[in-house]
């Protein structure tokens, strides 16, 4: 996003005529001859105060002879020039990253879904099957590994159907593993600050939220901190539900691991040093250690908070994920008392 | 009545018994096709809406046109199929793909990848004096988008509005956005008519402008 408004209201009309930098049309400079890679060039990267009326200009200087030359040379420039340029933009690393966190996310949610359609048939021609992904998976392995005998016992074309669609599961299940392994080998060399900080997946996922690194880098941490709660944040804005405390960083440890009544002093100050880190990973692009220090040091004065109350209630996970966009009644009312 | 408002090249034809606007060219994204016509799905299109609810936009079928926000293409690619030389600006590269895809079989459909806030950034290659400029942006500040872009438009030219209310602010009350947003296009345009798209789309005001 370039929200830098250097483009005002009051571009002044082009006086001079063609020559010179800024001012003229996509095709001065560049000779009669049809110039494909030089027109595209042009189109995409060139710029003009003011437009004129280009096609007669080209006609003019003889660089067309005709205005549908004219528009004949621009439909080839503008069409390659954006085709580039869509490629250049969408195999950019941070785009890589956002399409392998959406397909892991696709992947597992359509393993899970099939997983329980086997369960629900299998459970009705195997007795001894399980539920889930790997009920599925074992599943596939056995129908696999007494091979000799599924000639026989297997000829039931249901009972094969079954075992090819477990297959299937399994086979979507390591499809999802291999792409988490892919991300966390890759976040950390495209955002090195944010994936120490949140790990491969979450950095990964808060980048496909804002639609790029760059984008995050521009979010303020409010905004960061509750990117995934779109839902609670605007019933929020209109008035129905308290503010969500956090969006998808709830599963870093650092939220989740804290007691609720300190989950959004704890978001709010990871979600601070995330868009830092966001910052420091597009404009820089190196590891900075103090902001991981200072990250430490404050999620330390927080929890001290519990101290007197005994142990945090750590991240034994059994909130599960339902809590992402914060519509917990109870978090949301006493949060205001916490704030330091 | 309302037939008179639509420009030459868009027509009501009959897909599976239903009359709907349809115009000539190859198909796009999956629309119903008779022969070389392919209807034009108002649920899908502001314009489509606008022209479906008899506006009259001031399109009459062959003139320059600078489509500002053209997505995946699937408005601007019948615009080109009416239209003369139609220009498409879209910021977003992954619909632009789209749209480059939509362009290709169009001679006269220039796709650019451009930020529509920006208007010196095509202003090398957008020629002066188009006749129409056709707005769909989801951004904040569309009037402030209109305004910029009015140096491309003719002077007797028209600006073909579709106002995204939820784009501006998600909380106001739609109408209070309309207004805001017509305040702002007022001190470049004048505005001939406005007509809600509420029948095909949710909080969205068709607006028909000429400039001041």
């Amino acid at each position: 996003m370039t929200d830098t408004d250097e483009t005002t209201e009051t571009d002044p009309p082009a006086a001079v005529s063609g020559a010179g930098d800024g001012d003229g049309g996509w095709f001065v400079g560049l000779a009669g001859d049809a110039d494909p890679e030089g027109d595209a060039e042009r189109v995409q990267t060139g710029s003009a105060a003011a437009p004129r009326d280009w096609p007669s200009i080209a006609v003019d200087e003889g660089v067309v002879d005709s205005r549908a030359t004219y528009y004949d040379r621009l439909h080839a420039a503008t069409t390659a020039a954006t085709r580039s340029a869509v490629r250049e933009r969408e195999r950019a690393d941070d785009q890589q990253l956002v399409h392998a966190v959406r397909a892991m996310d696709d992947c597992e949610q359509l393993a899970n879904e099939l997983a329980e359609r086997v369960a629900a048939w299998a459970g009705s021609r195997f007795p001894s099957s399980s539920p889930g992904i790997a009920g599925a998976r074992a599943l596939a392995d056995e129908a696999q590994t007494d091979e000799a005998q599924t000639d026989e016992e297997r000829t039931d074309e249901l009972d094969r159907r079954v075992v090819s669609l477990a297959t299937r599961v399994a086979e979507l299940a390591d499809e999802r593993d291999a792409l988490e392994t892919t991300i966390e080998r890759t976040a950390p060399a495209v955002a090195p600050n944010l994936a120490a900080m949140a790990g491969a997946t979450l950095a990964a996922r808060l980048i496909a939220l804002a639609g790029g690194l760059e984008s995050l880098a521009k979010k303020p941490a409010g905004t960061v901190q509750v990117l995934g709660a779109e839902d609670a944040l605007f019933a929020h804005l209109a008035g129905r539900a308290p503010s969500p405390k956090h969006g998808v960083i709830y599963t870093h440890e650092f939220v989740r691991g804290t007691r609720p009544d300190d989950r959004g002093s704890a978001a709010r100050a990871l979600a601070g040093k995330l868009a830092l880190a966001a910052r420091v990973d597009h404009y820089a692009g190196t590891y900075r250690a103090s902001l991981h220090d200072d990250l430490r040091e404050r999620m330390a004065t927080i929890r001290a908070r519990a101290d007197g109350n005994g142990e945090t209630d750590g991240g034994d996970g059994t909130d599960g994920t339902d809590g992402t966009d914060g519509t917990d009644g109870t978090d949301g009312e006493t949060r205001g008392g916490n704030d330091a | 009545m309302r037939d008179s408002a639509l420009p030459a090249g868009v027509e009501r034809r009959a897909f599976d018994g239903t009359a709907r606007l349809a115009t000539r060219g190859p198909p796009v994204y999956g629309e119903p096709t008779d022969g070389e016509w392919r209807a034009w799905d108002p649920t899908r299109s502001k314009l489509g809406g606008m022209l479906e609810g008899g506006v009259e936009t001031g399109l009459t079928g062959g003139e320059t046109v600078l489509y500002l926000g053209a997505a995946a293409g699937t408005t601007v690619s019948h615009v080109a199929d009416f239209a003369g030389p139609t220009y498409a600006v879209e910021f977003a590269p992954r619909p632009a793909r789209e749209l480059v895809a939509a362009a290709e079989p169009r001679e006269r459909l220039f796709p650019l990848l451009k930020d529509a806030r920006r208007p010196t950034t095509y202003a090398h290659v957008v020629e002066s004096n188009v006749d129409v400029i056709v707005q769909d942006v989801a951004t904040r500040g569309q009037a402030a988008v209109a305004n910029r872009n009015a140096t491309f438009l003719a002077d007797d030219g028209r600006l073909v509005l579709a106002i995204k209310a939820r784009s501006e602010d998600v909380t106001a009350d739609p109408e209070t956005v309309y207004a805001d947003v017509l305040a702002e296009l007022e001190t470049t345009y004048e505005v001939l008519e406005t007509t809600p798209l509420d029948r095909f789309h949710a909080d969205h005001l068709g607006v028909v402008a000429t400039p001041r």
